[in-house]
C-alpha cells in the first residue's frame, strides 16, 4: 500500500502523477525532442512524461533548470540547493524538498542543516550565511513575494555579492516554478 | 535590452547587476524563450494567447509587481477591446458560473499563485470535472508556474537595480 507523504523528509518519495504520463513509444517528434535532455540528467521520469503533454515549454525549461542549478561560477552548488529547499518548504512541496535536501547533504556531508530547516523552518539554528540565504529564499517565496532593500542588504552583510544574489534568486524562484508543477500535477507517496 | 523581464524590472545597463546578468546571459535568454512559450506559444491548445495574457496580468497584480503588470496589461490591450470580456486581469473578478471551464481555470490560477501549498488531487479533479483535458491542464499549470517564477525574479531585480 502506498500512502501520501505530508511531512518533510530527506528520503526521496515516489511521485504519483494525477495526470496520465505520455506513452514514450507513441510520442510525437516534438515530444521526443523535449525529452532528449532531462532535469539533472536523470532518467526520463513520470514527471517529465506528464510535462511532455506540452513539449514546447518543457524543452526550454529543462535547459534553464540545468543551467540555473549547475552552470559554473557565482553561488556554490550547495547554496543553490539551499535556495531550492527554502522555496519548497514555503510551498510545502515535499518531493522537491526531499530531492534537494538530499543533494545538499551529499554536497556538504552535513545532515544537520536540513534537519534544522525541516524541524524549525525560518528559525533554524544554522550559521549566519545559511540563515540569511534561507530567510531570503523563504520571504521571496511568499505571495506576494517579500523583497526589500533591507533584504538585499542582509544578504550583502552575510557576504553575498551581486552575482551570488542573482544566482540565489534564480535557484529559489526556479523552485517556485517547479513546486507549482510537482505539487499540483502529482503527489509524493511512500511504499510504492 | 529586449527581454521582457529585465525591461519590466528596469535593470540598469551597467554596474554589478548588469554584469551579473551578462554572466547568466544564456539563462536570461532561456527565461525569455520560456516567456514566449508560455504567453505566445505555437500550439496554444484551448488556452488562447489573449486568455494567457489576462491570467498573467491577474497574477502580476496579485504579486504586486508593477513593471510586469504594465507589460501584461499592454500585451492584453494589443488583442483588442473584447480580449478579456470578464475582466479576469483584475484579481477578484470571476467569470459567470455557466462558464465552467473558465471558472475552474481562474480558481486554479488564484490558488496556485497565492497558496500552492494547499493544492491537492482535488485541485486537478476540479479542472477535469470542468471538461479541461490533460494537455490543457499541463498548459495551464505551466503558465501559472512560469509567471510566478518571472514575477519573483523581477521583484528582486527591480529592488537591486534601484540602488545602483
Amino acid at each position: 500500500m502506498s500512502r501520501v507523504i505530508h511531512k518533510f523528509t530527506t528520503r526521496v518519495p515516489t511521485w504519483r502523477p494525477h495526470i496520465t504520463p505520455i506513452d514514450f513509444d507513441q510520442a510525437t517528434p516534438a515530444q521526443r525532442e523535449a525529452l532528449k535532455e532531462t532535469p539533472s540528467n536523470t532518467k526520463i521520469s513520470d514527471y517529465v512524461l506528464v510535462l511532455a503533454h506540452d513539449p514546447e515549454p518543457l524543452r526550454i525549461r529543462t535547459s534553464l533548470f540545468n543551467g540555473i542549478m549547475y552552470d559554473k561560477g557565482g553561488l556554490s552548488r550547495e547554496e543553490r540547493e539551499l535556495g531550492a529547499v527554502a522555496a519548497s518548504v514555503v510551498n510545502r512541496c515535499i518531493y522537491c524538498a526531499a530531492v534537494h535536501a538530499q543533494r545538499y547533504n551529499n554536497l556538504t556531508r552535513d545532515e544537520r542543516v536540513m534537519q534544522e530547516i525541516f524541524f524549525n523552518g525560518e528559525k533554524a539554528d544554522i550559521d549566519a550565511r545559511q540563515r540569511a540565504i534561507l530567510k531570503f529564499g523563504m520571504r521571496l517565496s511568499e505571495c506576494p513575494p517579500q523583497v526589500t532593500e533591507d533584504d538585499i542588504a542582509s544578504l550583502r552583510e552575510a557576504g553575498l555579492d551581486d552575482q551570488e544574489i542573482l544566482d540565489l534568486t534564480l535557484s529559489t524562484t526556479l523552485f517556485g516554478w517547479a513546486n507549482r508543477l510537482m505539487h499540483t500535477l502529482g503527489e509524493p507517496v511512500s511504499g510504492a | 535590452m529586449s527581454h521582457v523581464l529585465e525591461t519590466a524590472a528596469g535593470v540598469p545597463s551597467s554596474g554589478p547587476l548588469a554584469e551579473a546578468l551578462t554572466m547568466r546571459g544564456k539563462l536570461m535568454e532561456l527565461t525569455q524563450a520560456s516567456y514566449e512559450a508560455a504567453l505566445l506559444p505555437n500550439d496554444a491548445g484551448n488556452l488562447p494567447a489573449s486568455l494567457r495574457a489576462a491570467l498573467a496580468c491577474r497574477m502580476a497584480r496579485i504579486c504586486q509587481q508593477a513593471g510586469l503588470t504594465q507589460h501584461y496589461a499592454d500585451l492584453l490591450a494589443g488583442y483588442g477591446d473584447d480580449a478579456d470580456p470578464y475582466q479576469l486581469a483584475l484579481p477578484g473578478q470571476m467569470p459567470p458560473a455557466d462558464e465552467q471551464r473558465l471558472v475552474a481555470m481562474v480558481d486554479y490560477v488564484d490558488l496556485v499563485t497565492e497558496r500552492p501549498r494547499d493544492a491537492s488531487e482535488a485541485t486537478i479533479g476540479s479542472l477535469r470535472a470542468a471538461g479541461i483535458d490533460e494537455a490543457d491542464i499541463v498548459r495551464l499549470a505551466g503558465l501559472v508556474a512560469f509567471v510566478n517564477y518571472q514575477l519573483r525574479v523581477a521583484a528582486v531585480l527591480s529592488v537591486m537595480g534601484k540602488s545602483q
